[in-house]
């Protein structure tokens, strides 16, 4: 009968400890867990929904890096054509130029050599001369050492006039 | 392994005993004073002419009364019996608090009777008769009578301020893991109680009291769950700080239960008064002249507690008598022949096991099944109408 008989002394110290236990419980446990779980559940669920969001941007981007890209893309390759052509036009002008600066220089060295050429043919023939007439002094001292032979070159000479 | 696991077993048995012998040394050391001899002499004397079965601890020589054996071990009890060999026992002597009419209050502790052989300031430890086990007050005509008002701080009182502990400990330290790391994943003791924790609020407080009102009741429905289970756990540890039969007493239940209806009383609204007092959409004939229903209805309102009382009570203290019952058979057997004993023992140590661990779920599934017709019976307590 003891075992289904409660106990008053026990009813006692079980309302006053389940009291207290359920109290401090309640304020010091219950309390900041309960919260703390529904903080972290409402942190999770904003978390998820900002990824959400940040996956589309993330795909809005991407789209948009997509046109830039390609936009990008468009005007290197005009700026290619474009110095191509600035290019070629360049280094056709300058091989013109280089033709025409090598045409001329060709033609100043022409005249410098042309020049050169009638100064030194001028310079040979006063040489020549002169060593003409000295050869022909020596050959005339030679050849007029007797009046003889003197006589005869005049003669010679002479008829040589003469004929011409 | 094998050598850690006896070195810490040993230490267990250390611990235990240089902690739980200091009241016995002091019983022995009051026991030397010649005058509590004499009176121990006599009332042994008395003992062993009589023929009514006492406690199985006093009696081991005399033969072993199985229904002593279980009933000690269930009960409630002034001092914390952890062992006895051969007339030495080993308990911790508790506080007996005790209010008479003639006497006033008086506070001492239980070692003051020694096991029930002398008396102490005008009370007598009960032994044997209508209140065995019971603290009575001694009349002037020498007749004994139960005392007005026994609040004695005892086993079960103790073992509950254990579990207290113990749930004040976790749960304090658990509610710090989470201030400490907000919005942080939990870890360890943390992580292991919030699944429990979630549990309760997602599967039993939540379906059976709705969105709105549920938060209101998880301080209780929680306390209550984890009080239960820590308590069953606790009740199935064979030595001291557990082994005490708190969840299967019949006034910690009663308690439990009372809490539970003083919630649903207090919580009721008007839609659960009417369908108590005034229940809708069945004939008037049965309200009117004679209130069929609404004494059905009461004795339902009163009922739900009564079952919870029952259930959790009657669930743990079988969980116990089949465990010390496998126990009984070792001394039954031994008793006609000590190879029966040892043989025996085998056999129940291993049906100890199976219903230790049967017991251990039954713990988890009582704590549940309290926690959730709790929640039940508070969600039709705030049902509004619909």
């Amino acid at each position: 009968m003891a075992l289904v008989t409660p106990d008053i002394g026990t009813i006692f110290w079980m309302l006053l400890m389940f009291t207290i236990l359920l109290i401090i419980l309640k304020k010091f446990a219950w309390k900041p867990i309960l919260s703390a779980l529904n903080k972290r559940e409402k942190s999770i669920e904003d978390s998820l929904r900002s990824a959400d969001r940040a996956r589309e941007e993330m795909i809005q981007l991407k789209a948009d890096n997509e046109i830039i890209l390609a936009e990008a893309r468009l005007e290197r390759d005009n700026m290619f054509k474009d110095t191509k052509q600035i290019s070629e036009k360049i280094l056709s002008e300058s091989r013109l130029k280089a033709h025409e600066e090598a045409r001329l220089l060709i033609e100043a060295t022409k005249k410098v050599i042309e020049n050169e050429k009638t100064l030194a043919v001028d310079e040979i023939r006063r040489q020549i001369a002169g060593l003409s007439v000295d050869i022909a002094e020596k050959i005339l001292q030679e050849k007029l050492k007797d009046d003889k032979q003197q006589k005869e070159l005049v003669n010679k000479l002479l008829q040589d006039i003469k004929l011409n | 392994m094998n050598r850690k696991i006896i070195s810490y077993i040993l230490g267990a048995l250390l611990f235990f005993i240089l902690f739980a012998a200091r009241p016995v040394q002091q019983d022995q050391h009051q026991d030397n004073t010649p005058d509590s001899h004499a009176t121990e002499a006599i009332s042994t004397e008395e003992h062993s002419g009589e023929t009514d079965p006492l406690s199985s601890q006093e009696h081991e020589e005399e033969g072993f009364s199985p229904s002593n054996f279980i009933f000690d071990h269930i009960l409630d009890a002034y001092e914390w019996h952890i062992l006895s060999h051969k007339g030495f026992h080993l308990s911790i002597p508790l506080p007996v608090i005790i209010y008479s009419e003639t006497k006033g209050m008086n506070v001492f502790m239980f070692n003051k009777f020694h096991h029930g052989h002398s008396d102490y300031a005008g009370f007598r430890y009960e032994t044997h008769g209508e209140n065995r086990g019971k603290i009575v007050e001694i009349m002037e005509d020498g007749s004994t009578v139960a005392p007005k008002l026994d609040l004695s701080f005892t086993k079960n009182v103790l073992s509950l301020l254990i579990g207290i502990t113990i749930l004040l400990l976790v749960f304090l330290s658990v509610a710090k893991a989470y201030t400490r790391r907000p919005n942080q994943a939990p870890t360890g003791l943390q992580n292991l109680m919030e699944v429990i924790i979630l549990f309760i609020r997602d599967d039993i407080a939540r379906p059976s009291i709705g969105e709105h009102k549920y938060m209101k009741f998880m301080p209780f429905l929680l306390t209550i769950f984890f009080f239960i289970w820590f308590n069953n756990m606790l009740g199935l540890i064979p030595i001291f700080p557990g082994g005490a039969n708190v969840t299967g007493n019949i006034t910690v239940t009663m308690v439990l239960a009372l809490f539970t209806f003083g919630i649903v009383t207090i919580n009721g609204n008007k839609n659960y008064w009417l369908h108590i007092f005034n229940m809708p959409g069945v004939p008037w004939w049965i309200k009117v002249p004679i209130p069929l229903m609404p004494v059905i209805e009461i004795i339902g309102m009163l009922t739900k507690p009564f079952v919870l009382m029952i259930r959790l009570f009657a669930n743990i203290t079988a969980g116990h008598i089949i465990v010390l019952g496998f126990f009984s058979l070792i001394f039954i057997f031994g008793e006609m022949s000590p190879g029966l004993g040892y043989g025996v023992s085998i056999l129940s140590i291993a049906f100890t096991i199976f219903m230790t661990m049967l017991e251990l779920l039954v713990a988890l599934i009582q704590a549940y099944v309290f926690t959730l017709l709790s929640a039940i019976y508070f969600g039709m307590a705030t049902e509004e109408h619909h």
